[in-house]
């Protein structure tokens, strides 16, 4: 925290940060109001990638709306393409194989490993150090090589369906996948040696912007964002949804290692440590994954009845929730995602304050703000 | 001290007969023509190892289709010639003036060091007894050309970037000075040739084996010319992630490239200078006490140490960018807190420490 006191005349300056800046992963803009190079405050201005995602759902199909959940959030689609599966089998009261579960599982906790690479190494980007980026980088094609002989895609899956999978895992997938998770432990370890005990990268992230409990549940940040100020709370374990309740994995918390608990340092560790626990979880869940069919019966005209429906899922940046209403029809009356990068943003204003023009690339960065899921 | 500029006018007088003064102004002016054409190579060739150096750390291939010749060697030039094509733009409300001599001002602060650099025992083109001094305060024109660039730049990221780079390059001169003070004490000389020449013996490696305080100043000198030059962990003046690309946001085209051939120039002045003070320059190791290399003629001895000296330079080259691809970056009050609580205690502790062994032990 940087004060400053004098007695010289200075005034302030208001600095447009975006939408078009290197470390504001997508198109935020960010209005600064400015002392020097101290921040006075922050105004997220978003809304540049609105693609009215909900408006269009309410003219699809159930099924037609699956590829455009991808496009949310396109770091974790698997994670979207579940949570909307959910809420819509919920609605509907379809039982799911089981096999299509540990499938589901197993895809969203390997798009977690992911997205945490994604997110981890842009935030030392942003800090200055390129290389860790791209040692992830070389670690997440493996694993889209993995999602692509799944189902053909490298990003945007599409691969989850009202009632199941698409298609059952392809041959070989278990060997290839147990390999990626060596490799990407022993990797892991690697980048973690480089970059998280790095004086400097300590230096930058300690006990800058620290959250407090009080504020987090205030402003409704969740997901490894809450863990970082040492809530334990996880949907998968607290409130499992699909199989996650059979499986044995760790919560991290922010323990304050180098910094006051909430600080940028623990949101960066919980997502490194989360990695691990993903590991662990797709690991079982190969073990475990029984045989059978991988879809349910669901007609063809799908009309789930008239109700409405809200679901919330344990995405990489927090709990991601979808409401939907149906009038009987086959096609939903309203959609409503409630993104968790949205929420994030909005505390900026509270936790910047005092700090650096740098800081900032350091809060967006560990925050892991994903801008299409914000705006939508 | 023998300079080439004194050596080629002497070359003239006694070969072409020609009058004196004529000679003397003849071979200034040919020796600063010759530098100046081959200088801009650094840069070039600095830009392409910095690529292919980060590629390779970063598990890429790097640059490797331009041109005819193999490895992509031909890129610097292709990107001489992609930046002499583009527009040279001038933001509206720019002072135009200053935008436009801020470059010049950085590449006249940085190529002017080269005059005193003595690449081999053909000494440097100027043999100055100030040669040290006078790096010191050539190149702090370096500072007054960003912060010209970012003011006269008439934006807000680039005013940042000039009044970051003019905090932090002031800060930094002062262990860099108090680090080349102490070699000077020891060496008991300026000149740079001078200095080369008093670690003719031994290991070279910063007078280890006379005063082992001189052998610490060296990363002080390095931590602090890292950020006299800008590089990670100190490039905040440039921080592309922060101030899009600090100073230079608003240049284009050459002007552009006058500030990045600027950088690397510097990074191979401050290399060259470690080289000098801490490396034994163009000598190679032991050389004082090898005997085959006596007996070399003048010729082949000079481009033995020719090679010698650039092949130190580029190896701490190397290391800058080896760096630069490692490390994330300062905040710039962590800087400010690394330059005067850390760096300039302990450079002068090592400073009063060289003295003080001189005094008990020389």
């Amino acid at each position: 925290m940087v004060t400053t006191r004098s007695t010289l005349h200075t005034q302030e300056m208001i600095l447009n940060m975006g939408p078009h800046h290197p470390s504001t992963h997508g198109v935020l803009r960010l209005i600064l109001r400015l002392d020097g190079e101290v921040v006075e405050g922050v105004i997220p201005d978003v809304g540049y990638l609105h693609r009215g995602i909900e408006k269009i759902g309410e003219g699809l199909t159930y099924r037609q709306f699956i590829p455009y959940t991808d496009r949310i959030e396109y770091l974790a689609s698997m994670n979207m393409n579940h949570l909307y599966c959910m809420a819509v089998e919920k609605l509907a009261g379809i039982e799911v194989p089981e096999r299509a579960e540990y499938i589901r599982v197993i895809m969203a906790e390997l798009n977690r490993i992911i997205s945490h690479i994604i997110g981890c190494g842009a935030l030392a980007m942003d800090l200055g150090a390129f290389t860790p980026f791209l040692y992830g980088v070389v670690e997440r094609e493996k694993c889209n090589d993995l999602m692509e002989m799944t189902c053909g895609q490298r990003l945007t899956y599409n691969y989850l369906r009202i009632g199941g999978v698409s298609q059952d895992l392809p041959q070989g997938f278990e060997e290839k996948t147990e390999k990626f998770l060596n490799e990407i432990k022993d990797r892991w370890d690697e980048i973690n040696k480089l970059i998280s005990a790095n004086e400097i990268f300590i230096q930058r992230l300690a006990n800058v912007a620290v959250l407090s409990v009080e504020d987090a549940f205030s402003y409704n940040i969740t997901g490894p964002n809450l863990r970082a100020c040492g809530v334990d709370w996880d949907l998968r374990r607290d409130e499992p949804y699909s199989v996650y309740d059979r499986f044995d994995f760790q919560v991290p918390v922010g323990r304050g290692e180098r910094g006051a608990v909430g600080d940028c340092y623990n949101r960066y560790m919980i997502r490194v440590r989360e990695v691990y626990e993903s590991i662990k979880i797709v690991h079982q869940a190969l073990n475990r994954i029984p045989v059978g069919d991988v879809m349910a019966k669901v007609s063809k005209l799908f009309k789930p009845p008239a109700g409405e429906v809200f679901m919330r899922a344990e995405n990489p940046r927090g709990e991601m929730a979808v409401f939907i209403e149906s009038d009987g029809s086959d096609k939903p009356y309203r959609i409503k995602f409630k993104a968790p990068s949205f929420n994030a943003l909005a505390v900026f204003n509270k936790i910047c304050r005092g700090h650096m023009v740098s800081d900032l690339a350091a809060v967006i960065g560990s925050f892991d703000i994903v801008m299409p899921e914000v705006d939508r | 001290m023998q300079s080439s500029s004194s050596w080629l006018a002497d070359y003239f007088e006694r070969v072409w007969f020609m009058n004196p003064t004529l000679a003397a102004v003849l071979s200034v002016i040919l020796g600063v023509g010759i530098c100046m054409a081959l200088i801009p190579i650094i840069p070039g060739f600095g830009s392409y190892l910095e690529r292919k150096v980060c590629a390779d750390l970063q598990q890429r291939i790097g640059p490797n289709r331009a041109g005819f010749l193999p490895f992509g060697i031909m890129q610097a030039v292709a990107d001489g010639i992609k930046t002499i094509q583009k527009e040279d733009l001038i933001p509206e409300h720019a002072d135009r003036f200053l935008f436009k001599s801020a470059p010049y001002i950085c590449v006249i602060g940085v190529f002017s060091c080269f005059a005193v650099i003595p690449f081999s025992g053909a000494g440097p083109l100027s043999a100055l007894n100030l040669g040290v001094y006078y790096i010191l305060s050539i190149s702090s024109l370096m500072a007054v050309g960003i912060v010209l660039a970012g003011w006269a730049s008439n934006s807000k990221w680039t005013l940042l970037g000039g009044i970051r780079s003019a905090g932090q390059m002031i800060s930094y001169e002062i262990p860099i000075a108090l680090s080349v003070v102490t070699v000077a004490m020891v060496a008991g000389t300026l000149n740079m040739s001078g200095l080369t020449a008093a670690q003719r013996l031994g290991w070279n490696i910063g007078f280890w084996n006379s005063n082992i305080f001189v052998t610490l100043s060296f990363p002080v000198y390095w931590i602090a010319a890292l950020a006299e030059c800008n590089r990670t962990p100190f490039d905040i003046p440039e921080a592309e992630s922060e101030l899009v690309a600090g100073y230079f946001t608003e240049y284009s085209g050459l002007r552009f490239s006058f500030f990045a051939m600027a950088e690397y120039a510097e990074m191979f002045v401050v290399s060259a200078m470690a080289v000098v003070l801490y490396f034994g320059g163009f000598y190679l190791p032991f050389e004082g006490i090898m005997p085959w290399i006596m007996d070399l003629s003048g010729g082949r001895l000079t481009l033995i140490h020719f090679a010698v000296f650039l092949g130190k330079v580029w190896a701490l080259m190397y290391l800058m960018i080896w760096i630069r691809w490692t490390l994330p970056r300062y905040r710039i009050d962590q800087l400010m807190d690394l330059c005067w609580k850390a760096l300039i205690p302990i450079a002068f502790v090592n400073f009063m420490g060289a003295a003080c062994w001189m005094a008990l032990l020389g």
